[in-house]
């Protein structure tokens, strides 16, 4: 009777033990980890084009991840992408004159959406739009604009880098 | 007799997958009559998966210590080490957790139940069971088989918990890789759904596949020292061509 327990025993601990490992690779290890942060609110922005951003793509604020890319749908009269993005309750402080720019991490890497902070004393609230926005930088676009127009304005593209240039015009630009 | 027949071995090759066949329809219609061995079950789950842990995890470290090695040094080629978290995930879940755990589940597990169950042939216990009205199917061989199916996905998670855990003691205590480069890249890339269930999906199929043809081969062995010896061999062999093979499949339907 005492083997068969420890058998029982045995086999409890050895079921509960794949279980965690499932539990710790499905929770720790992919994109379930990233949604632990718990409460968020809405942001919305809208892109001329936002490229191969994904749904779930990161947002970050210099870098760092304050949430996630929630719904990107198109905008029927505008023809513009419109971009969900949920936001950790925990980063309440963005001012709501911040830019928001579709980045790509690395030359080749998955794109993300980048929020640059502006200078307002007001801050986002759940449901405003992020009115300054970079649509995603087109590598095509970029090299055809250089093979065509040769040398046309190196300035512009070094302003694009750093995220300066805008879609829309903007009478304030984010501090840089 | 045989001998004059070239295309006799082909033939009873043909024979053996349609019996092989027809004895997993048999152990199927068993498993609601071995429900009454539930504790018969619970005992093979032991000696299929929780004896199996040791090797299961002290492989999946080195592979996924190996993994790290390797990973790390070709991914630096292309100055790509940040991908290092991701690579070593995407493949231990999708394809090396799920391949190399069923491999060693037949060379640790298929064995040793090919080799009890051709024994208990040898030895005439089976006909004995019969004889005392005590079908061998539901008590012998469906506990096993459901413990194997029940215990492979379990062992491939541990397996899987280990490997990344190996690639991370490479990748960043040793190599020196970030800790938040190689968890954020993984998490920001690997799916539940799509990596982590998808394995778990080969991982049943391939402990049903692995358990079917251990005890096919221990219920069907000529009764002789001689040819269990033989059917523990063809357990190892068959099943891991069947694993491989059945992976390929899956990879191609579950992509």
């Amino acid at each position: 009777m005492a083997q068969r327990q420890s058998f029982q025993i045995g086999t409890g601990a050895f079921i509960l033990l794949g279980f965690l490992a499932l539990g710790y690779l499905a929770t720790q290890t992919t994109s379930l980890a990233n949604y632990r942060q718990g409460d968020s609110y809405a942001l919305k922005a809208r892109f001329t084009n936002v490229g191969q951003l994904k749904l779930r793509a990161p947002v970050k604020v210099a870098g760092v991840r304050v949430g996630s890319v929630s719904d990107i749908k198109l905008e029927p009269d505008k023809l513009d992408a419109l971009v969900t993005l949920s936001i950790d309750k925990h980063y309440a402080q963005i001012p709501d004159d911040s830019a928001a720019a579709v980045f790509t991490s690395g030359l080749l890497g998955d794109q993300y959406v980048a929020l640059q902070p502006g200078g307002s004393p007001e801050m986002f609230k759940d449901g405003d739009e992020v009115v300054l926005t970079q649509s995603s930088m087109q590598l095509e676009e970029l090299i055809g604009k250089y093979l065509v127009g040769q040398g046309d304005k190196p300035a512009d593209k070094s302003a694009a880098d750093k995220g300066a240039a805008t879609d829309k015009p903007a009478d304030k630009k984010p501090q840089k | 007799m045989s001998a004059m027949r070239p295309h006799a071995p082909f033939i009873a090759g043909l024979a053996q997958i349609g019996a092989c066949g027809i004895f997993l329809l048999q152990i199927l219609r068993a498993v609601p009559r071995s429900l009454r061995y539930a504790r018969e079950t619970v005992r093979q789950i032991f000696f299929v998966g929780a004896m199996s842990l040791v090797i299961i995890m002290t492989c999946g470290l080195f592979v996924g210590m190996v993994l790290g090695l390797q990973l790390y040094h070709t991914l630096s080629i292309f100055g790509g080490t940040a991908a290092l978290g991701t690579v070593v995930a995407l493949s231990l879940y999708r394809e090396l957790g799920p391949v190399v755990t069923a491999l060693l589940f037949a060379g640790r597990a298929g064995t040793s139940i090919t080799a009890e169950i051709g024994l208990m042939r040898a030895t005439d216990q089976l006909d004995a069971m019969e004889m005392m009205a005590v079908d061998p199917l539901a008590y012998v061989i469906a506990p096993r088989f459901l413990a194997g199916i029940v215990a492979m996905p379990l062992l491939a998670c541990t397996f899987n918990a280990l490997g990344i855990l190996g690639a991370h003691l490479v990748g960043v205590s040793w190599l020196g890789l970030d800790n938040g480069t190689f968890w954020s890249n993984m998490t920001s890339n690997v799916d539940v759904w799509d990596d982590v269930i998808n394995g778990v999906w080969k991982s049943l199929a391939f402990g049903a596949v692995v358990t079917l043809i251990a005890t096919f081969q221990g219920y069907t062995t000529p009764p002789t020292s001689e040819g269990v010896a033989y059917a523990t061999t063809r357990t190892v062999v068959y099943s891991s061509i069947a694993t491989l093979a059945l992976d390929f499949v899956m990879t191609a339907f579950l992509m």
